[in-house]
């Protein structure tokens, strides 16, 4: 991974001068693998049954990303995730029967039926449902972060958003405005190199989004998004620095999206190389791997965690299944508040 | 003769003023490579090249700028916006820019900005909005809203070869579900014309888009009791064709404003209004609209649903209307 910018700091995959402490690394296998199931049965079963309608869209080979950095976030600090960022909603305690029932379009759902997949939101676990239009969760987060500035609040904002969003004006002007006010906000970019069908270079003129950040006055540094030990630790160098009053930070996860755009498309756009090379970068193979060489977790041991995410997921896909969908009625209530 | 799509009329359109305006060409998010998510412009990079086809950066803004500025320079833009909900993004570059030049120093801005808009395909609140309405309260704009094949062709080459901004939105319910034969010589539709799709005496329904097939299926079934509606399809919002509303209200006294966006400020307030400063003497009934409620279009289908005017609906207030 090179840069072009000399002020963009870029760390080489070699292993991290600090690991996590063992729970945190086991937890986040745990995390990657629930993402990568649920999302399965989501596209690949539910979706193709009929039983989710709409549109569907899934962080296949991006799992380290939100997992890595919303890992060690704390109950106070808040989360807007993107599209692709399962792992931020699994995390931040959002059970999968809530999220199986937003997809289904029940009333148990994150919406109760309002709005649909990813599009949810959860005050109670601060995390704030991002709405269609790419990056207009950026400017937000500045806001949130200029909150806890304002209030003296040891709190942090994670920010997620992919490649093609960093286009957006919403875009250009909350990193600006986050990085003029120097407030606690964490801008974490999953660039997967296509913006549905459009590819990086039709998408900036620059090599990295993260030589973006260098116009805006804010750090930017570079990670393998496929490391999930690599994502933990940008992200919580720039945790830190948002935590001692230092300001945002923008950090850019290369990775790869190993599926279409949404449910629909297949991609046939993206040279099938590429899907090759990032396959053998796969996240959670790769982690398993550490795991196992660490001698954290045995091969049955990490066979186990992929067969009980799975029966987790059955369990709550049968309540999902037969939770109610909202009283058509329901389409009135709460455009304002109603006490 | 092959029967053509609505989605494939308005290809035809662009594809057609294409060959024989070399100033026309298009720009928007996965239009070139991928054709386009709905595949309006497929085959067009193909065709025309890249220069013509142009893959932006997810950037409505700048693609609504830039098309700005290549119409102040004689080119004649079509711009995408993937789904029409994003059209919010450019909301400025609309509104103040292209809408306004005219005016204030004379210079004319023909683009087309085209997109999908509108519910029944479970998109949820952010790709099933209707937002003529922001446009047509911007005087400078020209807004249309086609419900056939027929007028999807027309009405894209007719905003083509406009000189002034026009805002285009074809309703994606409608477009595989609507095809029928096309004429094969050119044609267009005139921006701000109506078309009466049923003649009838009782009752006027003035709708526009994908509820004309609402207020038609209505309009059958009614037969049925003796009840007669005329369907009048608006096309055009910005200009609305004032003597055909008027028109039709004269002849059947009883009037029904059907559309699928929100109550208030839809534009059935708009219509109320000039019906009953102008044909007042001859309604024998109050003016009803028919519209979504006013809230986000929700996702969930019975919600949906819920959110969406119906059949039903149009028939039940028609019989109420009839009783006057
Ligand atoms: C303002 C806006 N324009 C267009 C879209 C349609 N759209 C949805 S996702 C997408 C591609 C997003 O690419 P990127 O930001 O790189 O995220 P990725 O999907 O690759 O994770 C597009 C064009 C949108 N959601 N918002």
């Amino acid at each position: 991974m090179k840069t072009l910018n000399p002020n963009v700091v870029v760390r080489e995959t070699a292993q991290p001068a600090v690991l996590p402490p063992e729970k945190t690394l086991l937890d986040m296998l745990y995390y990657m693998q629930m993402t990568r199931e649920l999302e399965f049965r989501i596209e690949r079963k539910l979706y193709r049954q009929g039983k989710i309608v709409g549109g569907v869209y899934v962080g296949r080979g991006q799992e380290a990303i939100a997992v890595g950095s919303c890992i060690d976030t704390l109950a106070a600090d808040v989360v807007c995730p993107s599209h692709r960022d399962m792992g931020a909603f699994l995390i931040r305690g959002m059970s999968v029967r809530t999220i199986l029932a937003q997809y289904m379009a029940r009333k148990t759902g994150a919406t109760r039926g309002r709005d649909g997949n990813m599009h949810m939101g959860d005050m109670k676990h601060n995390l704030i449902a991002f709405v269609s239009m790419l990056g207009d969760n950026v400017p937000v987060a500045a806001g949130i972060g200029m909150s806890f500035k304002m209030r003296h609040e040891d709190r942090v904002v994670l920010c997620f958003f992919g490649d093609g969003a960093t286009s957006r004006g919403d875009w250009h002007e909350g990193i600006n405005m986050a990085a003029v006010m120097k407030v606690p906000v964490v801008y974490i970019c999953n660039n997967n190199q296509y913006a549905y069908s459009t590819p990086l270079e039709r998408q900036m003129a620059v090599e990295n989004v993260a030589d973006r950040a260098e116009a805006y006055g804010l750090p930017g540094e570079i990670v393998d998004g496929n490391n999930v030990i690599d994502v933990w630790g940008a992200a919580t160098r720039a945790i830190n620095r948002a935590r001692s009053g230092q300001g945002p930070t923008l950090i850019e996860c290369k990775t790869f999206r190993m599926t279409g755009h949404s449910a629909h498309d297949d991609a046939g756009y993206v040279p099938s190389a590429l899907f090759q090379y990032w396959e053998e970068r796969d996240p959670i193979a790769r982690h398993e791997k550490f795991l196992i060489e660490r001698g954290l977790i045995t091969r049955e041991g990490a066979d186990e965690v992929k067969a009980g995410v799975n029966r987790e997921i059955d369990a709550a896909i049968q309540i999902a299944e037969n939770d109610p969908f909202p009283e058509p009625e329901d389409c009135l209530k709460d455009v304002y508040y109603e006490g | 003769m092959a029967l053509t799509t609505y989605v494939e009329a308005i290809k035809q359109g662009i594809w057609e003023e294409m060959e024989s305006d070399e100033r026309v060409f298009v720009l928007g998010e996965d239009v070139g490579i991928y054709g386009g998510a709905f595949k309006v412009t497929a085959g067009m990079l193909e065709k025309f090249g890249e220069l013509r086809v142009i893959d932006t950066p997810i950037s409505e803004s700048a693609i609504v700028g830039a098309a700005i500025g290549a119409a102040l320079m004689g080119m004649r833009p079509v711009a995408e916006m993937q789904f029409a909900d994003f059209i919010s993004c450019a909301f400025d570059q609309i509104t103040n820019f292209a809408a306004k030049c005219r005016y204030r120093w004379g210079a004319g801005v023909p683009i087309v900005v085209r997109g999908p808009s509108g519910g029944g395909v479970h998109g949820g609140p952010f790709h099933s909005q209707n937002p003529e309405m922001y446009f047509v309260h911007t005087p400078g704009l020209k807004v249309v809203c086609p419900s056939t094949a027929y007028d999807a062709k027309g009405l894209i080459k007719a905003a083509i070869r406009d000189p002034d901004p026009v805002i285009y939105f074809e309703h994606k319910f409608l477009y595989r579900r609507i095809k029928e034969e096309l004429p094969t010589e050119d044609y267009i539709v005139p921006i701000g014309k109506a078309a009466i799709r049923r003649k009838g005496t009782d009752i006027s329904v003035i709708t526009y888009g994908a509820m004309v097939y609402t207020a038609l299926d209505a309009a059958k079934e009614l037969e049925k009791e003796g009840i007669e509606l005329e369907v009048l399809d608006l096309r055009s919002l910005l200009p609305f064709d004032k003597e055909a509303v008027l028109d039709s209200v004269k002849r059947t006294n009883k009037v029904i404003l059907l559309h699928e966006d929100t109550e208030i400020g839809g534009f059935a307030g708009e219509l109320a209004a000039v019906i009953s400063e102008e044909a007042f003497e001859y309604l024998d009934g109050p003016i009803r609209r028919i519209t979504a409620p006013n809230t986000p279009v929700p996702y969930s289908p019975p919600l949906e649903e819920f959110f969406l005017p119906k059949v039903a609906d149009v028939m039940r207030v028609a019989r109420e209307l009839n009783a006057y």
